[in-house]
């Protein structure tokens, strides 16, 4: 029972399979989108300093959308199996068989 | 990316990457700038020229250093340290190179400039050869990026000679 209870809590702190796909392309594509567009910007304007400023906000901004866990990233949400389900089901047996030594020819 | 922690570091590492790809280009666009710096220096005078206790020849001298060096300057350049050196020859050394005097030019503004200055630093021999020697005054300049490579480079003006006796 305890399985389930624990089950269920981490199911408010986890992404569902498609949530987490969704997370790991939008920050590569966001990173990778705010890199370019800093370094253009900071090339054009002859700026260091505003490439890097563009970059963190980047950053921040990414971190902000993708590593929270927001309701967005769990419309796909996994059905675990029912407690009362599991009492109606008996657990499978272990076979109990003697191990057959293989002939090697 | 199961988790809050997973993410984070997933992020965070990719973000560094990145930068680390970001400096790497903006360093390599240095190369893409040719620079045409430009420089001419006087000996205004010899102040004194002595052969010092220990046997070594000493000069003192007033310069004017006059330098062009803003076509050096990129948007990854943190400053350039510019000194001028004197160069010759002695029967002891083929090469001597002695720095009389060097400054940090922190932006693109500073780096046009005309200095009238003696020299920062002793004008010493290694001996006593200097009476009548022909000297080059070379500008040395190394370009201090914010990322990458420092490009270092110079102009060498020949032409200056020493006088014939101590003064």
């Amino acid at each position: 029972m305890s399985e389930e209870n624990f089950l269920r809590e981490k199911e408010n702190t986890i992404m569902d399979w498609q949530g987490q796909k969704l997370a790991e392309q939008l920050m590569q594509t966001l990173l990778l989108a705010f890199a370019v567009v800093a370094f253009v910007a900071g090339y054009s304007l002859g700026s260091f300093q505003m490439m890097l400023l563009i970059y963190a906000g980047g950053v921040a901004l990414t971190t902000l959308i993708t590593v929270p866990n927001w309701p967005f990233f769990n419309r796909h949400p996994l059905k675990w199996l029912d407690s009362s389900e599991v009492d109606r089901h008996p657990k499978p047996q272990p076979v109990k068989s003697k191990k057959k030594p293989t002939k090697q020819k | 990316m199961h988790s809050f922690g997973y993410r984070a570091n997933s992020l965070l590492t990719f973000a560094v990457t990145i930068l680390a790809v970001m400096c790497a280009m903006a360093s390599f666009s240095d190369n893409l700038n040719t620079p045409s710096p430009s420089s001419q220096v006087e000996v205004l005078s010899i102040n004194w020229f002595q052969r010092q206790p220990n046997g070594n020849d000493e000069v003192s001298m007033t310069l004017n250093i006059s330098a062009n060096l803003q076509s050096m300057f990129t948007w990854n350049t943190k400053q350039v340290f510019v000194f001028l050196a004197a160069e010759y020859a002695t029967p002891k050394n083929s090469l001597n190179q002695v720095s009389l005097w060097d400054g940090i030019i922190p932006s693109k503004e500073h780096a046009k400039f005309w200095i009238h200055t003696t020299n920062k630093y002793r004008f010493t021999d290694q001996g006593s050869n200097l009476r009548g020697k022909e000297f080059n005054l070379t500008l040395h300049w190394h370009v201090m990026p914010k990322t990458g490579k420092m490009f270092a480079d110079k102009i060498i003006m020949t032409g200056f000679r020493l006088p014939e006796e101590y003064r």
